[in-house]
């Protein structure tokens, strides 16, 4: 009985990306078994593991009804920043990776802040930072590409990017636990229902008693946290940032994943479920680019062409239903 | 007899399910105001939609001026003279007065620049100032639509059904977001475009203004006609009576029990809207206090203050002498104090969630178990304060917007209940909801009294106010400029006092 309309509704979009995952996965096995080697699988799920973990973070901030577009910015300055503490100044392992996520999650708070006192749109505040994190981060690295080298005294952390266990990809297996928490969070929680509440209705939850900046800010702290951690495991896995390159264009993937997956920019709406399938679908588009010989420069033609269909399905399928409820009455 | 300007006959709807209207009669005279009356979902605005060329009838003839008439599309309404003020505005109001009066059908410059279709202002200024006097509407034709009250705008609207000719005019619930004096002052526009042969079909649920200027009274019920009134017939009880088939009691009734005095206090309260203004004022426990006033005389304001949603710039709140610090909703809720919001659908509740969604919203740290929110408690929770309310649902999984205006407020008001009212604030509790909800959140309204809660009610419902406050406090830009006692709660006197007068 619980949640009949609005969460069937949620799970029937979660089921439809999911068959299309499925169909699409089989169609490229069959067209090219390679598909399903361990070697491809793994790569598949280390960068579902890496993409999926700040898409999950983009997620929570649409679903307030902001965006977030400095991601692919914040990384690389993240990046930067994570390679010169460990390899200029040779700080331990532990201390680089608090103080990593710690900027990203001040990062969070400055937007929210920004956001929710100054009242400035967060797609004015996030273009901001996708502007001045670049040019900082080209900065401090004197626009010098930055790496790990053989990563000497901080193997384990490196291998949380680019290890294993039980044949899995640690970034894959990390993924799976932040989206277990999240899952609570969101979905279970009190926080997560004054989430969707304040992204519904922002007014009305303020007249409810929510503390909406509070929540609002909060969301934005999160996608800092989850960006700092994809910011560390992607940095490990290319091993190479270059300032002015690393991370281009990764906001607009986990805006792809969540849309994809049934976020709506308006706010409200959206599911860690569906995020992780509208990440999934993403990197196996990426792959059957590569696998199937098509043409790479089409790269991105290809998953534009797959969004906007997949969206242009879902315009369909909720105005049938809108007319049939309107027949109803 | 005359041919009348406007006859429908046996006019039949069906939507897949359900007959909304079943050989429905209906007819107007030349300058004659007939109010159309009957509870949501009677039937009026299908009829009316018929009328406007938005719903085609499945039965029936409509005939003009005695000659049979065919409505597909708005204009053919338009064309036949017929137009349509809808109750939410239709209205752009980033652009001027004499814009939106001849949108579509601007003026154009002549002579040379004629193919460039250039809008020629003096001409079309001219011809808006036209219209705006006949309705006695006195502003310049260049005035932006958003610096305009909503009584304004919706004579600016006026002026543009007047402006295609219309012969006949649609009101819905005009006054619903008027003051009191602007609906007097609409009323009379109505009265005077009645002399000037233009005819009125008034809906509203304000059966103290169809009671002013109806000249008939056609009352539909679950889809047929219901009855009709002539002039010398239209009383309430004649009016209730034929819209919900039974009596209802709409008049004051006394309190049972000795209210307890100064229960709730308020001093020197300053809201950002009038600042320098203090309004002060005592609330007995188990009391009803009315606030009428023009609308803009800082009322919601007020109530907005003392919930902690609006900023205040100063005041101190007292509940049984103890005093308050409230400046954020989510304190006002923990001492108790609650509102139920002017603007249902955008600040009372979240209509795209569900009834459950919504009601659990302020008390969801009740339902929390290690941190997880847990669903069993939740739903009993809502199924019992909805089912206490008669909230009239399948499922409390319902989307709140799939819900009349009647039972979405009750939702509104299961959200507080399940909390322990102390004080309870109310703006605008009726709007927009249809006779019968209305008695049945009157009786909620005493029973919460009644229980020993200060009840604060904000209402521009003249009968409404009247009938339910044991005292009535005015306000006038800022300032509460009199407090009635139940006897001298007068029409008279609430208006002196609303206007600015003092006692």
């Amino acid at each position: 009985m619980r949640g009949l309309l609005t969460h069937s509704e949620t799970m029937k979009k979660e089921l439809g990306i999911f068959l299309l995952l499925v169909v699409l996965c089989a169609v490229v096995s069959i067209k090219e078994p390679l598909f399903l080697s361990a070697t491809n699988l793994q790569n598949t799920a280390r960068l579902i593991g890496a993409y999926g973990i700040f898409s999950i973070g983009v997620g929570v901030i649409i679903i307030t009804g902001g965006i977030d577009l400095s991601i692919g910015s914040m990384m690389a300055l993240l990046g930067v920043l994570l390679s010169m503490m460990l390899t200029g100044s040779h700080w331990t392992g532990p201390l680089a990776v608090l103080v990593t996520l710690g900027v990203a999650m001040s990062l969070g708070m400055l937007h929210g802040t920004l956001i929710t006192r100054m009242k400035i749109q967060p797609f004015i505040v996030t273009l901001c930072g996708l502007l001045f994190y670049r040019g900082l981060a080209r900065f401090i690295a004197n626009d010098e590409t930055k790496g790990f080298g053989n990563a000497a005294g901080f193997e384990k952390l490196q291998s949380l990017a680019t290890g294993r266990m039980l044949g899995v990809p640690s970034p894959f297996i990390i993924l799976i636990a932040v989206s277990l928490v999240m899952w609570l969070v969101l979905h279970r929680s009190v926080f997560g229902r004054y989430l969707f509440a304040v992204g519904r209705n922002e007014d009305a939850a303020r007249y409810s008693g929510i503390n909406t900046k509070a929540i609002i800010t909060a969301a934005y702290v999160i996608g800092g946290l989850l960006t700092g951690v994809s910011a560390i495991l992607i940095a490990f896995y290319t091993n190479s940032i270059s300032p002015s390159s690393h991370g281009n264009f990764y906001e607009l993937y986990g805006i792809a994943a969540a849309v994809l997956g049934g976020c709506s920019l308006r706010g409200g709406e959206g599911s860690v479920i569906g995020i992780l399938l509208g990440t999934a679908l993403l990197q196996v588009l990426q792959n059957l680019v590569n696998l199937l010989g098509i043409d790479p420069s089409l790269n991105f033609a290809v998953m534009g062409a797959v969004i906007l269909l997949g969206v242009m399905a879902d315009q369909v399928l909720k105005n049938r239903t809108a007319k049939s409820a309107l027949s109803k009455t | 007899m005359a041919i009348p300007l406007l006859e429908m006959r046996g006019i039949g709807k069906r939507f897949p399910g359900v007959v909304a209207l079943d050989g429905v009669d209906f007819h107007i005279n030349p300058g004659e105001v007939v109010a159309l009356l009957g509870e949501n979902g009677a039937g009026k605005s299908t009829l009316m939609k018929i009328l406007g060329g938005l719903y085609q009838p499945d039965a029936g003839t409509v005939s003009v001026n005695g000659s049979p008439a065919t409505i597909h599309t708005v204009n053919d309404s338009i064309g036949l003279g017929i137009g349509f003020i809808h109750q939410e505005l239709n209205v752009l109001d980033n652009l001027d007065v004499a814009a939106n009066v001849f949108l579509g059908r601007e003026p154009v410059l002549a002579g040379a620049f004629k193919p460039l279709k250039l809008i020629d202002r003096r001409k079309m200024n001219a011809d808006a100032e036209v219209h705006l006097r006949r309705l006695g509407l006195d502003v310049a034709p260049d005035t932006l639509l958003s610096r305009l009250s909503i009584a304004q705008q919706q004579l600016v609207e006026i002026a543009k059904a007047l402006s295609l000719n219309a012969r006949l005019l649609i009101m819905d619930e005009p006054t619903s977001s008027l003051t009191l004096t602007e609906t007097s002052r609409l009323l009379d526009v109505v009265k005077d475009l009645r002399s000037q042969g233009v005819s009125v079909i008034y809906i509203s649920h304000r059966l103290g203004e169809v009671l002013e200027i109806a000249d008939r009274a056609v009352v539909l019920r679950d889809g047929r006609n219901a009855g009709t009134l002539n002039r010398e017939e239209i009383t309430h009880e004649r009016m209730v009576q034929l819209m919900v088939g039974r009596e209802l009691q709409h008049h004051y009734v006394a309190p049972e029990h000795e209210a307890r005095a100064n229960f709730f206090e308020v001093r020197d309260l300053e809201t950002e809207r009038y600042p320098g203004r203090k309004i002060s004022f005592a609330l007995g426990s188990g009391e009803i206090l009315g606030f009428a006033g023009l609308v803009g005389a800082g009322r919601s304001e007020m109530a907005q203050a003392l919930f902690g949603v609006d900023g205040k710039l100063g005041g101190k709140l007292f509940l049984d002498k103890q005093e308050l610090n409230v400046q954020s909703s989510a304190q006002a809720i923990g001492h108790g104090i609650f509102l139920v919001p002017e603007d249902r659908r955008q600040t009372g509740l979240i209509v795209e969630s569900t009834i459950r969604e919504n009601v659990s919203l302020p008390a969801l740290q009740r339902y929390k178990v290690r941190g997880l929110i847990n669903r069993e408690r939740e739903s009993q929770a809502t199924e019992a304060v909805t089912k206490r309310l008669n909230v009239k649902t399948n499922s409390i999984e319902t989307l709140v917007k799939n819900l009349s205006g009647g039972n979405q407020q009750k939702v509104v008001l299961a959200k507080w209940l399940q909390l322990d009212p102390k004080v309870m604030i109310f703006d605008e509790p009726t709007r927009g909801i249809d006779v019968g909800a209305k008695a049945e959140i009157y009786d909620l309204l005493r029973g919460l009294a009644a229980s020993g809660v200060g009840v604060i009610v904000i209402s521009s419902d003249m009968e409404e106010i009247l009938g339910l406050s044991d005292r009535l406090a005015v306000m006038h830009e800022g300032r509460i400029t009199g407090i009635l006692d139940r006897h001298n709660c007068t029409e008279e006197n609430v208006m002196r006092l609303a206007v600015g007068g003092e006692r």
